[in-house]
């Protein structure tokens, strides 16, 4: 901040307090006769005493300033000044992060060397995974890893992005944004309708065949280029696959016709910032192991 | 009830409007809160139904008991106090009781808004813009009437308890303004306008002093006429009453950063909200000395008078959520008790057990001379009453005290590889014992308040021999 600034944080903070200090010392004892006296005023039948400050009270009030003087000192807080303790959180939490990776480092950097494969065999390596899992992705995903509305099963082999260990890292390491456009104005409801028959026609279920032929035609104009011509799906855009009974956003004709009319947004955070890269070797271990055992 | 007995002096209609509204809005926001910590144990008790969704209900409940509560009980007291201290009537009836129909409006407002799901999402200000200029219409109403009633006082000095009041109405102005200034866009959604950590901080700046002004300097308006009033002793010390004040309400504006402790707030700012939040012990303990200190050589009457008893046992509680708030605002406390169940105890050891016990104890004061009575209709009820919200208040703080440790410690423990042992859910779950213990006491409470409005209506509807004279005689011996 500019000094102006940092001049005024501290002038304010240094009036504030020494402001209140002299409050404290200048009517720290009674000008008044006795400990009985009263101050003379009388509200509504209610008297003042004038007793002198309680003598505990002041030094707890005295101690708590001068604490906050030396706190002020030895951490920032007078505006642009640092502190004598040269203290931020950044590096504090910089400094607990690095003492961590010493200490932790090595039993992760065990498995660097052993592929994806492999390590998802060794049991103690699939424990530190799971408890990785617990805290990083059972959120979305679930502790059971089997994911609920708009966040995918894990345990099944049915893969947005691909199933295999490199395909998996890269959706842990990158993160996912999948994307359906909305198709209201291209399709108009009429068209919403028909196309829903014929999604769902792919997948084997009886459909209205008329609302479905009508379907195919824009379904080969607007969907195809994600959802593939025989709706398999592509895991280069994470489109999923049509033809078979997984539907992350519910496969009712309501709730497709809800993907279609307005799109959909899939948000897989990426977790490069977050896990060291032998984390996520094991974690993409543990996730591969749910549907490789 | 009866006819608005009126003074030949004093403006008690208003006063009388609100003491009511106080034990009315009393039980709707806690109420409430009780479905809401029902929701916790059994979540199924929002029957899917938006409207009764736990978030759209808990901005219901803070906003139901803070300003409709907790503000009726301040309009009342105010109005009731700076007349009898400045021995006149309100400046103006008017605008007195424009005060009381404006907030009323106000808060059917946030009644009917926040379910809906209107929110500026700022927490202790979710109004949407709309209300928002409204309060502040009514705001300048009120200071129209307190100060006005100042101006025109019959008495030489300015009794503290106004000095608190006083200090209450200007500050929450000034925070109210300022943290609700919003973009509309249109009449029932607006955006904040200020962004990111200023933002934060601004919210907080308002979120803490809103507890330092509206919930502490106003509720020692309350303390400093009903405790000596009602204890019959003077004011232990007016020497104490001026070194606390200008110490209260000079250090508590700077607070507001302990809310934000290791976040993208800057450094300088966390320390500063910390180091003032630890000077601020001292001048918060000032009230609760000087209002104990009063007591000294009346004490006896605890034994007979449970309204006493409502504003002893408050500072007691007031004394003790000022020392944890400091404590929690130091960095290292934080970082284990920040989004814990703990912060909501702390909350509630202020807000149940000195806002809403010493405005309970100031409105049983109030309302047998409202209602032209001696006393009111039953003072082993006020008794029941007074051990109902005590117990009801330890059973809530201890459980969540209890919560608090036990998430803080389980969000912070880790395996030998250094992962986490527990995961989110798991300090859900065991959380779950504490959510049933904090409902009993919050039911507690609650049941306390249906007592007192049954007392209420009771003195309202008796007539004066019916009014039992006997009655502290039958509560000593009970």
């Amino acid at each position: 901040m500019s000094s102006f600034w940092s001049l005024w944080i501290i002038v304010l903070t240094m009036v504030t307090i020494i402001g209140i200090t002299w409050l404290l010392f200048a009517n720290r004892k009674s000008t008044n006769a006795g400990p009985d006296s009263t101050t003379g005023h009388e509200y509504d039948g209610i008297e003042e005493y004038d007793n002198p400050l309680p003598a505990w009270w002041f030094y707890m009030f005295v101690i708590t300033i001068v604490f906050g003087l030396l706190y002020l000192a030895a951490y920032p807080g007078l505006g642009n000044f640092k502190g004598f303790l040269n203290w931020t959180q950044v590096n504090q939490w910089e400094s607990e992060v690095a003492e961590a990776e010493q200490r932790y480092g090595a039993i992760f950097a065990e498995y660097r060397g052993m592929s994806v494969e492999n390590v998802a065999k060794d049991d103690k390596a699939l424990k530190m995974g799971q408890r990785m899992f617990a805290n990083n992705c059972a959120q979305c995903h679930g502790s059971d890893a089997r994911g609920s509305y708009g966040f995918p099963n894990l345990t099944d082999s049915e893969w947005l992005y691909g199933g295999s260990p490199e395909q998996i890292k890269m959706s842990i390491i990158q993160g996912r944004a999948g994307a359906m456009p909305p198709w209201q104005a291209a399709l108009g409801d009429e068209g919403i309708v028909n196309v829903t028959h014929y999604v769902m026609s792919l997948s084997g279920r009886e459909v209205d065949q008329t609302k479905a032929s009508a379907g195919t035609e824009k379904y080969q104009m607007f969907c195809t280029s994600c959802h593939g011509a025989d709706g398999k799906g592509n895991v280069m855009f994470g489109a999923p696959d049509l033809t078979n009974n997984i539907w992350l956003y519910g496969g009712s004709q309501g709730l497709i016709q809800r993907s279609i009319r307005n799109g959909r947004n899939g948000k897989m955070p990426a977790h490069s910032e977050l896990l060291s890269e032998d984390k996520i070797h094991l974690l993409t271990a543990y996730v591969y192991s749910l549907s490789n055992q | 009830m009866s006819q608005p007995s009126e003074h030949p002096t004093y403006n008690y209609l208003v006063v009388k409007q609100f003491s009511v509204m106080t034990v009315i809005w009393g039980i709707v926001g806690m109420a409430v809160g009780v479905l809401i910590a029902a929701q916790l144990v059994w979540p199924a008790l929002n029957f899917e139904t938006p409207w009764l969704t736990f978030s759209r209900l808990r901005p219901l409940h803070t906003n139901a008991v803070i300003f409709a509560f907790g503000g009726s009980a301040l309009f009342a007291t105010s109005f009731y106090v700076v007349q009898r201290t400045c021995q006149v009537r309100l400046i103006s009836d008017f605008w007195a009781s424009f005060v009381f129909w404006g907030w009323q409006l106000v808060i059917l407002l946030a009644a009917i808004s926040l379910p809906l799901g209107y929110t500026t999402s700022k927490e202790y200000a979710e109004l949407e813009w709309p209300i928002d200029i409204l309060i502040t219409i009514v705001w300048l109403a009120y200071a129209y009437v307190f100060f006005g009633t100042i101006a025109k006082r019959k008495t030489s000095h300015i009794y503290v308890a106004n000095w608190f009041f006083a200090a209450f109405i200007l500050t929450v102005a000034v925070l109210h303004v300022v943290n609700s200034a919003q973009v509309p866009v249109y009449w029932g959604k607006s955006y904040s306008a200020y962004a990111g950590a200023t933002d934060a901080m601004i919210q907080w700046w308002y979120g803490h002093n809103a507890v330092g002004f509206f919930l502490t300097a106003g509720f020692l308006g309350i303390m400093y006429y009903f405790v000596p009033k009602q204890a019959e002793r003077p004011v232990y010390s007016y020497r104490l009453s001026i070194v606390h004040f200008w110490a209260l309400i000079a250090v508590y504006i700077w607070a507001g950063p302990h809310h934000l402790h290791y976040t993208a707030l800057p450094d300088w700012a966390q320390s500063l909200g910390m180091v003032m939040s630890l000077i601020l012990l001292a001048p918060s303990w000032g009230g609760m000395i000087n209002g104990m200190m009063t007591l000294s050589g009346a004490w006896h009457k605890l034994r007979t008078d449970p309204i006493l008893r409502f504003l002893v046992v408050s500072l007691s509680f007031y004394g003790m959520s000022t020392f944890e708030g400091p404590m929690m605002s130091i960095k290292t406390v934080n970082a284990l008790s920040h989004y814990t169940d703990w912060t909501i105890g702390h909350v509630h050891s202020g807000a149940l057990g000195w806002v809403a016990m010493i405005s309970i104890g100031a409105v049983y004061h109030l309302l047998p001379i409202m209602f032209g009575k001696k006393q009111m209709y039953s003072v082993s009820l006020i008794n029941a009453h007074f051990w109902l919200s005590t117990i009801g208040t330890v059973l809530y703080i201890a459980s969540m005290w209890v919560n608090g440790i036990l998430q803080g410690l389980m969000w912070r423990a880790y395996n030998t590889d250094g992962t986490l042992t527990y995961s989110f859910v798991q300090s859900v779950e065991a959380s779950g014992p504490g959510y049933i213990v904090r409902l009993i006491g919050g039911g507690m409470f609650l049941l306390g308040m249906l007592l007192m409005a049954y007392n209420m209506w009771q003195t309202a509807r008796t007539s004066e021999t019916e009014s039992g004279v006997n009655n502290l005689e039958t509560a000593e011996a009970a």
